[in-house]
C-alpha cells in the first residue's frame, strides 16, 4: 500500500517536471543545459544551470528567437564523467535540442567531446581550462591559461617583485597543464629553476601542515615568494587555514589562485583569505552599469538578494549572448551556419569593453586581478590595458608550440600544425 | 502463472535447468534490440535509438559485474567491496589498447604517444604501454592484471585467513588506493581525465552504428557465456566445496579440503568476469577514468546483487539491470532524492528482504536456497 | 618615502634622547600632539577619500608626523576595524564587540549604525607598509616585548636609517633580550654591508647562535664572500645553525605527524568501541563525525556573539545528538542484524547515504563556515623555525583527553563493566542478569557520540560539508584493524604511528603516495598478522 502511495508520488512528480518543461512543445528552439545537479559539482554547476534558465527566460519575455519560443532541457550528469556523455547523446538525440550549455571539470568536457563530435552538436564551455582544445563543435567561453595564469604571473612579477614561485596544485589536468605553461613561462622570464617550487596534492586535500611548512621554509630565502595557487575546491579552506595559523601573511608571501571566485567565498570564513589574490575575467565588485543589472537580474531570478555572481556565470552570460546573435545573423539554428556566424561575434563584457570570439573558438577578454576582502568580494588590484585574445595551444609547451586552431577557410581545422601543414586527428 | 514466476520457479528446482530459459529469452530480447535499431528506419515507432542500445549495452556489463559479485559473496560468503578495482583494471586495459588506434589521429599527431603524454611532455612512451597496440595482448592484459592482482591479493589473504568484514574492508582499502594511483598524473594513465577520445576498435569505427550494435551483441553473448559457464562450475564438484565453505569454512577444513586454494581460484575468476565487464563497458561509454575505482561504486554493485537475490546467479543479472534502469529514471526526475532511495532500498532490503527479489517470487521456500551467508557465529575479535 | 620617515623620526628621537633621560615612549604624548593636530585631522580627512594608490602617501605623513599616537589606528586599519562615519566622516575603531571609539583620541563614542559607516579598505601594499610602520613605531614601545617583536619585524628590512636608528636605540636599551636581538640586526648589517674583515668576523659570532632566517640569508651570501676569512667563518656559522634548524625541522615534523595521529585517533575511537568491542561495523560512523560538525555549526549560528565559548556548548551537544542517532540506528536497524556482520555493514551504508543525502538538503550541498575561536588560532612560537599551531595543539590535547576519559568510562563505571561483559561472553552475561540490548544500545550510543565530539574538532581543521564523514571513514577503518580490533590501546598507538608514518613519508614522495603507501602497508601488514598490532587475547578472540 505505502509502495503504491510512493510510486504516485513519483509519477505524479514526475509529471509535474515533463510539463514545465514541455509546454511550449510545438515549435521551440530547445537549448540543452548540461549541468551537474547531484554529486560532487553541483555545488558549482547548479548555479550555471540558473543561469542558462535566466538567460533562457529573459530571452523570451524580449519575444523568443527566431520568432520562436527558447525552451529549456535540464538534465543531470550527476557527476559522473561517462554518464556526460549519455545524456549530451540524450539531448542530441531525443531531445533534438539545438546548442548546449554544460560541463565544468575538464575530463566531463573530454568525456562530452566524441559524442557532440560525432552528432554535430553545439557546446558552450564557460569555464577556466588548461587549453589544448579546439573542437569545431565547442565554443570556449572561460579563460585559457594566457588569459589568467600569465597575466598573473606578469602581474606578481612586475608589480609585486616576486622571484621565487611556488606552484601548487590539486593532481589533475587542469594544474599540470597550467603549472607546466608556467613553469616554462617562468624559465624564460629567467628564474632559475631552484626558485620554482612545483607541489600536487590529491582531491580534497585536507592536512596542508608539511606543505605549508615547506613554503614558508621556501619563502624565507631572502627573495619575495609568491604561491600560484591551482588548488581545487574543498582543499582550499583548509590550506588558507593553516597558512593563516603558521603566520603566512598575504603580505609576506601572497597567494594567487585561478579556482576561489565569489560563490566559493560565499560559504567560508574569509578571515585567513583576506589580502591573497585570485585572478578572473569577471568579479561581482566591478563597477558598471551591465554588471550592475546583471546582478540585480540574477538576485530577482533566484529571489535570493545574498546571491553572488562569478566567472563562470558572466562566460555563461557572453556565451548566451553570442548564440542568439549568430543565430540572428545565420537565421537558423543549423549548427554549421551558427557555427560560422560564431566567429567573429561580439557582445558587451559585464565588466566593460567588448567580448570577441576569436578564429580559434576561444574568447578576447579583459583580465582582472582582485585581492580578496572579508566580505567575500574582490577588490580589482589589476587589469589589461585592453583584452587578451584566449590561446587554444600554448606557446609554451614543446608539443603545442606550432599548433594553431583557425576554423574559417582555408585552414578550417582546431590543432593545425604551422610547421608541418597538417591537421590531425579530426572527426570530420 | 504469469512469465516472470516460470522463469525463476524453473530455477528453484535443479541447478543447471535454469539457465536455458534465461539466456535464450536474454540473446532473444538482444538480437531483437539490434535489429530494431539497424533494420527499422529511424522514424517507425519500433526503432530502438543507438542511445537506448549503448544504454542497454552499459546495463549489461553493469550485470556482469554483478554476476562477479555474486560468485563469491553469494556462493562463497566473501563479501569483496573492491570489485570496481577489478572491473576498473579490465577497463583501463581496454582503454590503453584503444589509445594506442588512435595512433597519429590525436591532436597532436604524434604517433607514438597518446594526446596527454604530449601535453605533459613526455618523451617516450612507458614500458608497460609497450604491446598494448595489439589485441590479443591487450586482451591478455584484461583477463591477466586484475587476475594476477586478485590471486596476489587473495592467496595472501586467505591463506592468512582474513575473513568475513575484514577482508571487506581490505578489498575497499585496495580499490581506494588504487584510486588514489591512478589519480596521480605520474602513473602514465591520464589522471583524472583517464581514457577517452577513442577512435576504433579493431579497425571498426566506434560511433558507426553498426559497432555499437556489434559491441551491445557482444555483450550480451559474454554475459550469457559466462552465465553458462559460472552455472557449470558452481554445480561441479568444485562448486559444492565452495558453497561448503560458506557455510562452515572450518568444518570444510577440518574434512580436508584445502579452503584457502579453493577461494582463491573462485576469487580470481570472479575478478577476471570483472574486468571482462570493464573491458566491454569502455568502449560503450566511451571514457575510462579513476573515479570507477571509488569504493562507492563497488559498494552499489553488492547492492545490485543484494536487490536482486545473492546466491542465484540470475538474481544478481536482475538486480543489476533493475536497479540501473531504476536509476537512471530517478536521477532524471528528481536528482536529489536518489540518494535516499538508494540507502533506503539498502536498508529496506537487507531488513526486509534477505533474499532479494528473487526470494519474493520463489514459491517452495523450502526448497529454494539457504541464504545465511555467514555462518551464525562469525569469527570476531 | 620611508626613507625620509625613518629620518626624521630618528632625528627626533635623538633630539629628544639629548633633551631628557627617561625612557623615549612617555615624552611624546606631550611634545608632538599639540602643533600637529590639526594637520593630523586633515588628513585623517583625506584618509576616508583617499583611493588605494594614495593612501600610503597619507599614512606615511601620518606617521612621520603623529608616531605612536597612531598606533591604535594603525592596527585597526591593519585588521580591518577601521572605518569612518559616512555623514562626519569621522574615522572610527570599531571594536569586535561593535563598540566605537574615536581612532584618534581613542575616546569611546555613541554608537552609529553599521550602515552608517563605511570601511577604510586596504591592500596588500599598505599592509606590509603598515606592519614595517607600527614596527618603527613599537621600537620606542615601553614594554620590551613590544621592542622585541619590533626588531625582529625589522630584520629583513634593514635599510641605512633603521639601522642607524636600531644603533641609537641600542645605546639606551636596557632589556638584555632587546639587546640582543638589537645586536643581531648590527651584526647582520656589518656582515652584509662592510669590508673591515676583523668587525664582520665578531658580527658572525654574534649571529651563529640565532635561528632568524635573515641571519641564514646573509650568512649564505657571506659564503661566497671575496674575503676568505669571513668565507671561512660564515660556512662554519651555517652549518652550526643548520645543523640546529634540523633538528627542529625533525620536532616540527614529530608534530605534524602527532597531530595527523591524533585527528585519526578521534575518528576512529569511537569507531574502536562499535567496532571493536561490539563487533558491529558501523559504515555511517563517519555520518556521526559529519553531524558532530554540523552541531557546531548550529551552535555557532544561535550564538553568534559568543563564539570564543561556542566550542564548548558543541562538545556536549554533539555527543548528545550523534549519539542518541546511533541509539537510534541500533535499535531500529542493527539489533535485527545482530550476529550477520556483512549484513550490518550494507544496512549502515544505506544510513550512511541517507544521513548525507538529509543533511544536504537541510543545509545544502554547500560548505558551511564554522569560526575558530580566537584562543585557537596563531601559533605558539618556540623559536624562529619552530612553531606549533594552537588548533592541532588543542585537538592533540583533546584528543589525548577524549581517550583517557573512555578508559576510564570502560574500566571504571558500571557501564564499562556491563559493556566488558557482553563483548567477552554475551551469554554467560546475559545468563548474570545483565540486559545486553541495552548494554549494546548504549555502547552504540557512546561510540557514535565519541564520533560526535570527534566531529567538533575536525569542525577546526577541515570543510565542514556532507563530505565530511566519507573522507575520514576508510582511515578510521585502518586505523582500527590496525591497531588490532577490541583494544583502545591499539587504536592509540595505531593512530599515531600511522599519523607519524605518512607525515616523514610525505616530504620524500608527495602527499598522495605517501598515503598510497600507507594503505598497501596496512593491506599487506593485515595479511601477515589479521589480528592487528595487538591481537585480543583468551577466549573472546574466537
Amino acid at each position: 500500500m505505502k509502495i503504491k502511495q510512493l510510486a504516485k508520488g513519483v509519477a505524479l512528480a514526475a509529471g509535474a517536471s515533463v510539463i514545465s518543461f514541455s509546454v511550449m512543445a510545438a515549435d521551440t528552439i530547445k537549448v540543452g543545459v548540461l549541468h551537474s545537479l547531484s554529486g560532487t559539482m553541483a555545488i558549482s554547476e547548479t548555479t550555471l544551470k540558473d543561469t542558462v534558465l535566466m538567460m533562457v527566460e529573459a530571452q523570451n519575455k524580449k519575444g523568443g528567437l527566431l520568432g520562436k519560443q527558447l525552451e529549456a532541457v535540464v538534465v543531470d550528469p550527476a557527476s559522473n564523467w561517462p554518464l556526460f556523455a549519455e545524456k549530451t547523446r540524450e539531448l542530441l538525440t531525443k531531445d533534438k535540442v539545438d546548442v548546449i550549455f554544460g560541463c565544468w571539470t575538464s575530463v566531463s568536457r573530454k568525456s562530452v567531446l566524441p559524442v557532440i563530435e560525432e552528432l554535430n552538436g553545439l557546446l558552450f564551455y564557460p569555464v577556466q581550462y588548461e587549453g589544448e582544445e579546439s573542437s569545431k563543435n565547442v565554443f570556449y567561453t572561460g579563460a585559457a591559461p594566457n588569459q589568467q595564469a600569465i597575466p598573473a604571473v606578469d602581474y606578481l612579477m612586475n608589480d609585486l617583485g616576486v622571484e621565487r614561485w611556488v606552484l601548487a596544485g590539486t593532481d589533475y589536468v587542469y594544474p599540470r597543464t597550467t603549472n607546466k605553461i608556467l613553469e616554462a613561462y617562468l624559465k624564460a622570464k629567467g628564474v632559475a629553476e631552484a626558485d620554482i617550487m612545483i607541489n600536487y596534492t590529491p582531491f580534497g586535500h585536507s592536512d596542508w601542515q608539511s606543505i605549508v611548512s615547506e613554503i614558508k621554509k621556501f619563502g624565507s630565502a631572502g627573495k619575495k615568494t609568491a604561491v600560484v595557487s591551482t588548488i581545487n575546491g574543498d582543499a582550499n579552506v583548509p590550506f588558507y587555514k593553516e597558512l593563516g595559523n603558521q603566520g603566512v601573511s598575504s603580505e609576506d608571501i601572497p597567494v594567487v589562485a585561478f579556482s576561489v571566485g565569489e560563490e566559493e567565498l560565499s560559504g567560508i570564513d574569509t578571515k585567513p583569505l583576506v589580502g591573497h589574490l585570485a585572478a578572473w575575467n569577471y568579479f561581482q565588485s566591478v563597477e558598471t552599469p551591465a554588471n550592475a543589472e546583471f546582478i540585480t537580474q540574477w538576485k530577482a531570478f533566484t529571489k535570493n538578494p545574498a546571491r553572488v555572481t562569478n566567472d563562470p556565470m558572466e562566460a555563461t552570460f557572453i556565451g548566451f549572448n553570442m548564440w542568439v546573435n549568430a543565430v540572428k545573423q545565420a537565421g537558423t539554428t543549423s549548427v554549421d551556419a551558427v557555427e560560422q556566424a560564431m566567429i567573429g561575434q561580439t557582445t558587451p563584457n559585464l565588466t566593460g569593453g567588448m567580448a570577441v570570439m576569436n578564429k580559434n573558438h576561444h574568447l578576447s577578454k579583459p583580465v582582472l586581478i582582485g585581492e580578496i576582502q572579508e566580505d567575500g568580494q574582490f577588490e580589482v588590484v589589476w587589469e589589461t590595458d585592453g583584452v587578451v585574445p584566449g590561446d587554444a595551444w600554448s606557446d609554451f609547451l614543446p608539443g603545442s608550440k606550432d599548433l594553431i586552431s583557425d576554423w574559417t577557410a582555408p585552414v578550417k581545422c582546431g590543432n593545425y600544425n604551422t610547421k608541418t601543414k597538417t591537421c590531425s586527428g579530426q572527426n570530420y | 502463472m504469469n512469465l516472470i514466476e516460470k522463469i525463476f520457479s524453473i530455477g528453484r528446482e535443479q541447478p543447471g535447468s535454469s539457465t536455458m530459459p534465461f539466456v535464450v529469452i536474454l540473446g532473444a530480447l538482444c538480437i531483437l534490440a539490434s535489429a530494431a535499431n539497424l533494420l527499422v528506419p529511424v522514424d517507425s515507432p519500433l526503432h530502438v535509438s543507438t542511445y537506448t542500445i549503448t544504454l542497454l549495452g552499459k546495463y549489461l556489463c553493469y550485470a556482469m559485474l554483478a554476476l562477479a559479485v555474486d560468485i563469491i559473496w553469494g556462493y562463497c560468503g566473501i563479501l569483496s567491496l573492491g570489485h570496481g578495482a577489478f572491473f576498473a583494471l579490465g577497463g583501463y586495459a581496454m582503454g590503453m589498447y584503444l589509445m594506442r588506434q588512435i595512433g597519429d589521429r590525436g591532436v597532436y599527431g604524434n604517433p607514438e604517444l597518446p594526446d596527454f603524454m604530449v601535453f605533459l611532455n613526455w618523451t617516450e612512451l612507458p614500458w608497460y604501454w609497450q604491446g598494448m597496440d595489439q589485441f590479443w595482448f591487450a586482451m591478455l592484459m584484461v583477463l591477466l592484471i586484475p587476475g594476477l592482482l586478485a590471486f596476489v591479493f587473495g592467496w595472501l589473504a586467505f591463506r592468512s585467513r582474513v575473513t568475513g568484514v575484514y577482508l571487506s574492508i581490505m578489498t575497499q582499502a585496495m580499490t581506494y588506493a588504487l584510486m588514489l594511483a591512478f589519480f596521480r598524473n605520474e602513473m602514465g594513465f591520464g589522471g583524472n581525465n583517464g581514457l577517452t577520445d577513442f577512435k576504433d576498435l579493431m579497425g571498426f569505427d566506434l560511433q558507426s552504428d553498426t559497432t555499437r550494435v556489434v559491441l551491445f551483441l557482444t555483450t550480451a553473448l559474454m554475459l550469457g557465456l559466462i552465465f553458462i559457464l559460472s552455472k557449470l562450475i558452481l554445480r561441479s564438484r568444485f562448486g559444492k566445496v565452495i558453497v561448503a565453505i560458506r557455510d562452515g569454512e572450518s568444518r570444510a577444513r577440518f574434512i580436508g579440503y584445502h579452503t584457502e586454494r579453493y577461494k582463491v581460484w573462485l576469487f580470481v575468476y570472479s575478478a577476471m568476469i570483472a574486468a571482462v565487464a570493464g573491458a566491454l563497458y569502455v568502449p560503450q561509454v566511451g571514457i575510462i577514468n579513476p573515479g570507477e575505482f571509488s569504493p562507492l561504486n563497488s559498494i552499489e554493485v553488492v547492492v545490485w546483487v543484494a536487490v536482486g537475490g545473492r546466491g542465484t546467479l540470475i538474481g544478481a543479472v536482475i538486480g543489476a539491470l533493475l536497479v540501473n534502469y531504476a536509476k537512471t529514471r530517478f536521477t532524471a526526475i528528481m536528482p536529489e532524492g536518489w540518494l535516499f532511495a538508494l540507502g533506503a532500498l539498502f536498508v529496506l532490503v537487507t531488513l526486509f528482504l534477505p533474499k532479494g527479489l528473487v526470494g519474493l517470487f520463489s514459491r517452495r521456500p523450502g526448497k529454494a536456497k539457504p541464504i545465511t551467508a555467514e555462518p551464525a557465529k562469525e569469527e570476531r575479535a | 618615502m620611508r626613507t625620509l620617515t625613518s629620518l626624521f623620526c630618528c632625528l627626533w628621537l635623538l633630539t629628544t634622547a639629548a633633551v631628557a633621560e627617561p625612557l623615549p615612549g612617555e615624552i611624546e604624548a606631550t611634545e608632538i600632539t599639540a602643533p600637529v593636530e590639526i594637520t593630523t585631522e586633515v588628513l585623517l580627512q583625506q584618509l576616508t577619500e583617499a583611493k588605494l594608490k594614495d593612501t600610503q602617501d597619507i599614512l606615511e605623513q601620518l606617521e612621520a608626523k603623529a608616531g605612536e599616537q597612531l598606533l591604535p589606528l594603525f592596527r585597526s586599519l591593519l585588521n580591518g576595524n577601521l572605518y569612518y562615519v559616512k555623514e562626519s566622516a569621522q574615522v572610527v575603531i570599531v571594536n569586535d564587540d561593535d563598540s566605537l571609539l574615536d581612532a584618534l583620541t581613542g575616546n569611546a563614542m555613541a554608537a552609529v549604525p553599521s550602515s552608517e559607516l563605511k570601511k577604510i579598505r586596504v591592500n596588500n601594499t599598505l599592509r606590509s607598509y603598515l606592519r614595517g610602520a607600527i614596527a618603527r613605531i613599537q621600537l620606542t614601545a615601553t614594554n620590551p616585548e613590544r621592542r622585541l617583536q619590533a626588531v625582529r619585524s625589522l630584520l629583513s628590512e634593514l635599510d641605512a636609517p633603521t639601522v642607524e636608528l636600531i644603533a641609537n636605540l641600542r645605546q639606551q636599551e636596557t632589556d638584555a633580550d632587546v639587546q640582543s636581538i638589537m645586536d643581531l640586526a648590527l651584526a647582520l648589517d656589518v656582515v652584509r654591508t662592510q669590508t673591515d674583515t676583523a668587525s664582520r668576523l665578531s658580527a658572525i659570532q654574534i649571529m651563529q647562535d640565532s635561528l632568524e632566517s635573515e641571519v641564514r640569508i646573509v650568512l649564505n651570501q657571506a659564503v661566497t664572500d671575496s674575503d676568505k676569512q669571513v668565507q671561512a667563518a660564515a660556512k662554519k656559522a651555517l652549518a652550526a645553525i643548520e645543523q640546529r634548524v634540523e633538528m627542529f625541522a625533525f620536532i616540527d615534523q614529530l608534530f605534524f605527524g602527532l597531530s595527523l595521529g591524533s585527528v585519526l585517533l578521534l575518528a576512529a575511537i569511537g569507531l574502536a568501541i562499535t567496532f571493536g568491542v561490539m563487533g558491529v561495523i558501523n559504515m555511517a560512523h563517519g555520518e556521526m563525525i559529519m553531524l558532530g560538525a554540523y552541531t557546531t555549526y548550529v551552535v555557532q549560528l544561535l550564538m553568534p556573539e559568543l563564539i570564543d565559548y561556542s566550542l564548548w556548548v558543541a562538545i556536549p551537544l554533539a555527543f548528545i545528538v550523534s549519539g542518541s542517532v546511533g541509539m537510534l540506528i541500533q535499535r531500529f536497524v542493527i539489533r535485527y542484524l545482530h550476529g550477520r556482520p556483512l549484513e550490518t555493514l550494507l544496512a549502515t551504508f544505506g544510513i550512511s547515504l541517507v544521513l548525507q543525502q538529509l543533511v544536504r538538503t537541510i543545509f545544502s550541498p554547500l560548505n558551511r563556515q564554522v569560526a575558530t575561536p580566537e584562543w585557537m588560532s596563531g601559533s605558539l612560537e618556540i623559536n624562529p623555525v619552530l612553531s606549533l599551531t594552537l588548533n592541532r595543539l588543542y585537538i592533540l590535547a583533546f584528543a589525548l583527553l577524549v581517550f583517557f576519559a573512555l578508559q576510564l568510562i570502560l574500566k571504571k563505571t558500571n557501564l564499562g563493566l556491563n559493556v566488558r561483559a557482553v563483548s567477552q561472553n554475551r551469554d554467560m552475561a546475559k545468563a548474570m542478569g545483565i540486559r545486553t540490548d541495552w548494554v549494546d544500545a548504549l555502547t552504540f550510543g557512546l561510540g557514535s557520540g565519541i564520533a560526535g565530539i570527534a566531529g567538533v574538532a575536525l569542525s577546526q581543521l577541515t570543510n565542514v560539508g556532507p563530505n565530511l564523514g566519507q573522507a575520514y571513514i576508510i582511515d578510521s577503518f585502518m586505523v582500527v584493524v590496525f591497531g588490532g580490533v577490541g583494544n583502545l590501546l591499539g587504536t592509540l598507538v595505531a593512530a599515531f604511528s600511522l599519523g607519524i608514518a605518512n607525515k616523514f613519508l610525505e616530504p620524500v614522495t608527495g602527499a598522495v603516495l605517501a598515503s598510497i603507501l600507507v594503505l598497501v602497508f596496512i593491506i599487506l601488514f593485515i595479511q601477515k598478522r589479521p589480528k592487528g598490532l595487538f591481537p585480543q587475547k583468551g577466549r573472546a578472540a574466537e
